[in-house]
């Protein structure tokens, strides 16, 4: 918003009124520098100083209690692409990521679109929607571990009908093909860290959306329900293109949030047996602090950085394109 | 104009300045604060933090001029205390004492690291030499010198057994493998599960192999395997995982799901026969489930290990770099005196590591541990920290969970082998 006023202020009509202008200008930029250094500087050191240091630290032998800041190379990022743990990481964080944004999206349009209708007791629906985001995932993690966990909660149920209630705990791998060491596919215990997360952030996407279809002027469906277009034209047709541009910073801000997760499946699961529900976060947590693997711990959260970047930088372009 | 733009600098830097200075005057307090005595341990559960208040309130009645700080941080078999633990060392804060696990976690770690001040003074002074078994000053020695004062014994080679289930059945406890697969057999036909399992945290699954390891090798060459005298593709080890292997077809589906004490649970309700845990499941039987015994649940050493003690032992030691020695020795003479350790044993479930405690304050299953404690060969566990370093330990759990699921002898072994070229380090 605020660039858009910054033209109007340059185009100074006479030379006198330009020059005081122009000397006002350099007195506020400076006053700026002066006011945003503390923050750049803080930022500086405390964000991307440490990120340097952890990319330098991913590159050394340090991998026990006494600090070895040797120079290994590549060392430690070769291990982890070979290693069994890490390759079923990407995998889960793959078919995470991909399976909650889905479901996010999906049923936050549709949750928004209900919400839309102007029913009775909106303002209710909407706090019952919204309430899991006030939780911490470590709270959703234990409050879903005890609803599916096969000895507690909706499984007893599932068991007394005869059915599976044993898929919370599985290691099955669908299709599971052989793939470097592990087997690839969708693991079937993500299904429920997918759910237990989608239930929580589902509120955010359908926040989102509401706000973008309050924004869509009466006008214009009551001129399409004029040309005869149907209801389910009008959203097809109309709404849905309209709130694209929200579904982009929906999928940028979930996938920033699945890549680097790691509350809820330490709380939920855990690394669960053979890996099935483990993620970097957690492996690069128990490698570290646990294993005192420091270096290689390094090596993991600068993947992930990697990854998380791969969807933020190009946003952060564009936007930025989009603002000039 | 310009006049206005530097009254914004002055205040913006010395809006700095006041920050920084507010930083500088806040050390002063943390000084103050680091007089307090601060008692670093993972010890939050029932029992062990009652049996670390009655410590605690021990030292106060007799230095009431040293104000203690409880730093427990909360977390099975100290997982997340050791991460706090070791932030802070590497940052050069260390708590006044801190819970270490005798032998390599202590001495392969901390002792390593250069970060503990030897005891030797302290054990002179204290006459401690002869008042703890030798082959557990060991465990806390490095190059003759000592480096931790043991607070407690826990065993780690118990096998925990439903009475009633093997009463109605008329089983015995089993005592070898054999037996442990006859009574398995028998209670897996009338639909009841044989073993209890809860390896959300695998350390537990460890714990089964462990166990297995040194019924399978003995003693000694259980010994070996962690100095490096022995290799990891030995037939005896392999033929351990294989009975590892048979052992997990007996446990129950949903173990991945479950803690420690879930497993115990179903064994104190009559959901699964028989468990493998240390003894602090007692603890977790009488305390929080209000077990009688040796009348709701009975004990016998995993099988092979009869006359054997994988020993779990609690130590404090004195960091490099605190400021208050004089008064964490004070502490460490407390917990290793006769009155410190009766006064948490009986509370947190597990022995003495004096010999010459007073037998008559525990219960019927620490009098016959103790006892046995006395006659029985140690044997250091590699799941709690004491026969590997932790970076072993944390690769050990990561090919312990993939066995359990997997069931692939000859990779565990590999993972194994790979992982034991940092023991020789």
């Amino acid at each position: 918003m605020e660039p858009k006023i910054l033209p109007s202020l340059q185009s100074g009509s006479s030379l006198a009124v330009s020059a005081k202008k122009r000397k006002r200008r350099n007195a506020d930029q400076l006053m700026s520098i002066v006011f945003i250094l503390p923050s750049i500087l803080a930022i500086g050191v405390f964000v991307y100083g440490f990120i340097a240091w952890s990319g330098y630290v991913s590159l050394t032998n340090w991998n026990s209690l006494v600090p070895d800041l040797s120079f290994a190379g590549f060392k430690n990022y070769l291990f982890l692409f070979k290693d069994f743990r890490f390759q079923a990481d990407l995998r889960n964080t793959l078919f995470f990521t991909v399976f909650f944004i889905i479901a996010v999206l999906v049923m936050g349009l549709m949750l928004a679109v209900f919400l839309d209708q102007k029913i009775r007791g909106e303002g209710l629906f909407r706090n019952i929607f919204f309430f899991p985001m006030a939780l911490s995932f470590v709270v959703t993690g234990v409050i879903w571990q005890w609803l599916l966990n096969p000895a507690t909660g909706v499984n007893l149920y599932l068991k007394k009908l005869g059915l599976d209630s044993l898929w919370y705990t599985s290691v099955k791998i669908i299709p599971g093909v052989e793939w470097g060491k592990i087997q690839f596919g969708v693991p079937v215990a993500v299904i429920a860290v997918v759910i237990a997360a989608a239930w929580q952030m589902t509120g955010f996407s359908v926040a989102m959306y509401l706000a973008g279809l309050r924004a869509i002027p009466e006008e214009i469906r009551e001129a399409a329900r004029m040309d005869g277009a149907s209801e389910l034209q009008i959203y097809r047709k109309i709404i849905f293109p309209i709130v694209a541009p929200i579904t982009v910073s929906v999928i940028i801000i979930m996938a920033h949030i699945s890549l680097k997760i790691f509350d809820l499946i330490y709380a939920m699961t855990g690394p669960g047996a053979n890996f099935v529900t483990d993620v970097p976060g957690v492996y690069m947590f128990e490698t570290t602090f646990r294993g005192n693997y420091y270096a290689n711990g390094a090596a993991i959260s600068i993947i992930m950085l990697v990854t998380v970047a791969v969807f933020i930088v190009p946003y952060l372009i564009s936007s930025r394109k989009g603002e000039s | 104009m310009k006049k206005k733009v530097w009254i914004y600098a002055v205040l913006a830097l010395s809006l700095i300045l006041s920050a920084c200075s507010q930083s500088s005057s806040g050390q002063p307090d943390e000084k103050k604060n680091s007089g307090k005595l601060e008692i670093f341990s993972w010890w939050t559960g029932a029992g062990e933090e009652d049996g670390l208040k009655a410590l605690i309130k021990l030292f106060e009645e007799k230095n009431p001029d040293i104000p203690i700080e409880n730093a427990a941080v909360a977390g099975g078999a100290g997982t997340n205390a050791k991460a706090v633990l070791a932030s802070r060392m590497q940052g050069n804060d260390p708590p006044a004492t801190f819970q270490v696990h005798g032998g390599s976690e202590l001495n392969d770690g901390w002792v390593a690291a250069g970060k503990m001040e030897p005891l030797n003074d302290l054990y002179d002074k204290e006459g401690w030499n002869d008042k703890f078994p030798k082959q557990l000053i060991d465990m806390v020695s490095k190059d003759g010198k000592i480096y931790s004062v043991p607070v407690d014994i826990h065993r780690g080679n118990v096998l925990w057994y439903n009475k009633k289930i093997f009463a109605d059945n008329n089983l015995q406890a089993p005592k070898t493998f054999d037996e442990f697969f006859k009574v398995a057999d028998q209670l897996k036909k009338k639909g009841i599960t044989p073993l209890a399992l809860g390896d959300k945290e695998p350390w537990t699954a460890t714990m089964i192999y462990e166990n297995i390891l040194l019924g399978t090798l003995g003693n000694e060459d259980y010994q070996k395997l962690w100095k490096g005298e022995m290799k990891f593709d030995d037939p005896k080890v392999k033929k351990a995982a294989e009975t590892f292997k048979k052992m997990l077809s007996y446990i129950n589906s949903d173990h991945s799901s479950r803690n420690w004490q879930d497993a115990s649970q179903m064994v104190a309700k009559g959901d699964a026969a028989m468990n493998i845990m240390g003894d602090w499941a007692k603890g977790y039987f009488v305390n929080d489930l209000k077990l009688k015994v040796n009348e709701d649940f009975g004990w016998v050493p995993t099988p092979g290990t009869d006359n054997q003690f994988m020993i779990i032992t609690d130590t404090f030691g004195l960091p490099k770099g605190v400021r208050n020695a004089k008064d964490v020795k004070q502490f460490l003479s407390v917990l290793g005196s006769v009155d410190g350790q009766d006064a948490f044993n009986p509370l947190k479930g597990s022995i003495p590591a004096r010999t010459d405690a007073d037998v008559s304050k525990y219960d019927e299953y620490g009098k016959q541990t103790i006892k046995e404690f006395k006659a029985a060969k140690l044997a250091a566990s590699l799941a709690h920290g004491s026969a590997a370093p932790e970076g072993f330990v944390t690769k050990a759990n990561q090919a312990v969970n993939i066995f359990v699921t997997q069931k692939n002898v000859n990779q565990l072994i590999d993972s194994f082998k790979q992982a034991s070229s940092e023991l020789k380090k």
